[in-house]
């Protein structure tokens, strides 16, 4: 949610640390798929962590490394005692020791994506924890979402809504989405996926690498090794 | 009675706490805790045992606080870990204390933090690392052992609120009613290394291995 250039983290790398992507978004709508997405089209050319917080333990990491879209070691899985929402907001203590674990073990990385437990619309990144959101709704749960707004939907950085392979059979209007949610987000962008359709996601992972671009940029990190 | 005493103790403190049910989620899982008495009773022994040793292991660490030496802490450390004898609640336990430490060296930042931190890496025990925190932001060592005693079961209480949909007044009831225990053990633990108890819980043991072992869990510990 907007610049957070006030870095108090302890960065594992010298030259900077990797930037910290949050995922949020309700149970269901493809935050993991998204992030399987993400880890595929930009593995090749980022280095990659990514912390999972599924309120069922840690399936999420097992649904990743099955995918065999990241090398398992480069997953963690953080449990939030029931609270998906305490753990990205209130109390990041966790998921911030998972995030530096990552980056003491595998640093330097480029970025680090944090997915969030399922959780309802009013579930927001700290900044503390998240340098920049994604939200991820899905047309399944309606063209009305947008409309109704919430934090997550109205102030991530960019919004996504997945599943529009699914919007004819559930009667969900995509311009009726498009426009609301362009009413709520005051110019954000919004993304319109289908995962399932498009296993890449190649939409959002460019808005992903421009985020990492201008990271290195502002924050100095060294683009010298790529893995091959 | 000092007032970061409060913020310490609060369940609010983002130091991880929400995380960790301290044996509740097997115990509810194995059906060992499904109502009121049977939390009560769970909380009695886990204060009588875990509790009454985390309290002095927390009033020895604010002793030794300002004094703090990397070989002392790294002594004290292992008091605690011989008094751990599950590895899973010994893991739990440094990681509760490493998050603890991480948050508390920003909210109170003072060298012997940093020297307990550098001194163990993969983090204090949680009591150990509390003790230390008391110290730094102005606590006694009876301040300490209060905080220890009193997160020994509310953080319990809270999972099994979630866990089991209990009525929250009653439970806070329960916890209430606890209060004279808890002040009890905070005014005569010992700070001093060679009388720090040891009380064993083999339950407290068991449902942490268990736990660590569950296919789904939605606590730490
Ligand atoms: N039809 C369809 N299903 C999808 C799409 N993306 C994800 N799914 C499915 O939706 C379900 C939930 O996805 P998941 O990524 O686990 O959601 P999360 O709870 O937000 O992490 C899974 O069964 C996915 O296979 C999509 O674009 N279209
Ligand atoms: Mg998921």
């Amino acid at each position: 949610m907007g610049a957070n250039h006030d870095d108090h983290h302890h960065a594992a790398d010298p030259h900077g640390r990797a930037l910290r992507l949050g995922i949020g978004g309700p149970v269901g709508s493809g935050k993991t798929a998204l992030t399987a997405a993400l880890c595929r089209t930009l593995g090749q050319s980022l280095r990659l962590g990514v912390v999972t917080n599924d309120i069922y333990t840690t399936e999420d990491a097992d649904f990743l490394r099955k995918a065999g879209v990241l090398d398992p070691e480069r997953i963690a899985a953080v449990q939030t005692g029931c609270c998906p929402h305490t753990a990205i907001r209130d109390d990041i203590a966790a998921n911030l020791d998972a995030v530096e674990t990552l980056e003491e073990r595998f640093g330097p990385l480029d970025l680090v994506i944090v997915e969030s437990g399922g959780d309802n619309l009013t579930a927001t990144f700290s900044r503390g924890l998240a340098d920049r959101q994604i939200f991820v709704l899905d047309v399944s749960g309606g063209d009305k979402v947008p409309r109704k707004g919430g934090p997550g939907v109205t102030t991530a950085d960019l919004l996504v809504i997945n599943k529009t392979d699914l919007a004819p059979m559930v009667g969900a209007d995509l311009t009726v989405m498009s426009r609301d949610a362009a009413a709520v987000r005051d110019g954000r962008p919004v993304l319109f996926t289908s995962v399932r359709e498009e296993p890449g996601a190649h939409a959002v992972a460019t808005w992903v690498s421009g985020l990492v671009e201008s990271w290195v940029r502002d924050h100095g990190h060294e683009p010298d090794h790529v893995p091959a | 009675m000092h007032a970061a005493l409060l913020l310490l103790a609060d369940s609010r403190l983002p130091a991880g706490g929400h995380g960790h049910s301290g044996g509740v989620e097997e115990a509810v899982r194995i059906g060992a805790i499904h109502d009121l008495p049977s939390l009560a009773a769970f909380l009695r022994g886990r204060l009588a045992t875990t509790g009454l040793v985390t309290a002095a292991l927390a009033a020895a660490a604010c002793a030794y606080g300002s004094s703090a030496s990397r070989t002392g802490w790294i002594r004290l450390n292992a008091e605690a870990d011989a008094r751990t004898s599950s590895p899973a609640q010994r893991d739990a336990g440094r990681t509760q204390g490493r998050l603890l430490l991480r948050t508390a060296r920003r909210i109170w930042p003072s060298p012997a933090l940093d020297v307990l931190a550098e001194s163990l890496p993969q983090g204090a025990h949680h009591p150990v690392a509390l003790g230390a925190v008391a110290s730094a932001a102005g606590c006694v060592p009876g301040e300490a052992a209060l905080a220890a005693a009193y997160t020994a079961v509310t953080g319990p209480a809270t999972a099994a609120v979630r866990l089991l949909g209990l009525d929250p007044v009653a439970v806070h009831g329960l916890l209430a009613g606890l209060a004279p225990d808890l002040e009890r053990i905070a005014a005569t633990a010992p700070t001093d290394w060679e009388a720090l108890p040891a009380h064993a819980a083999p339950a407290l043991d068991l449902l942490a291995e268990r736990h660590i072992r569950a296919e789904l869990r939605l606590f730490v510990s």
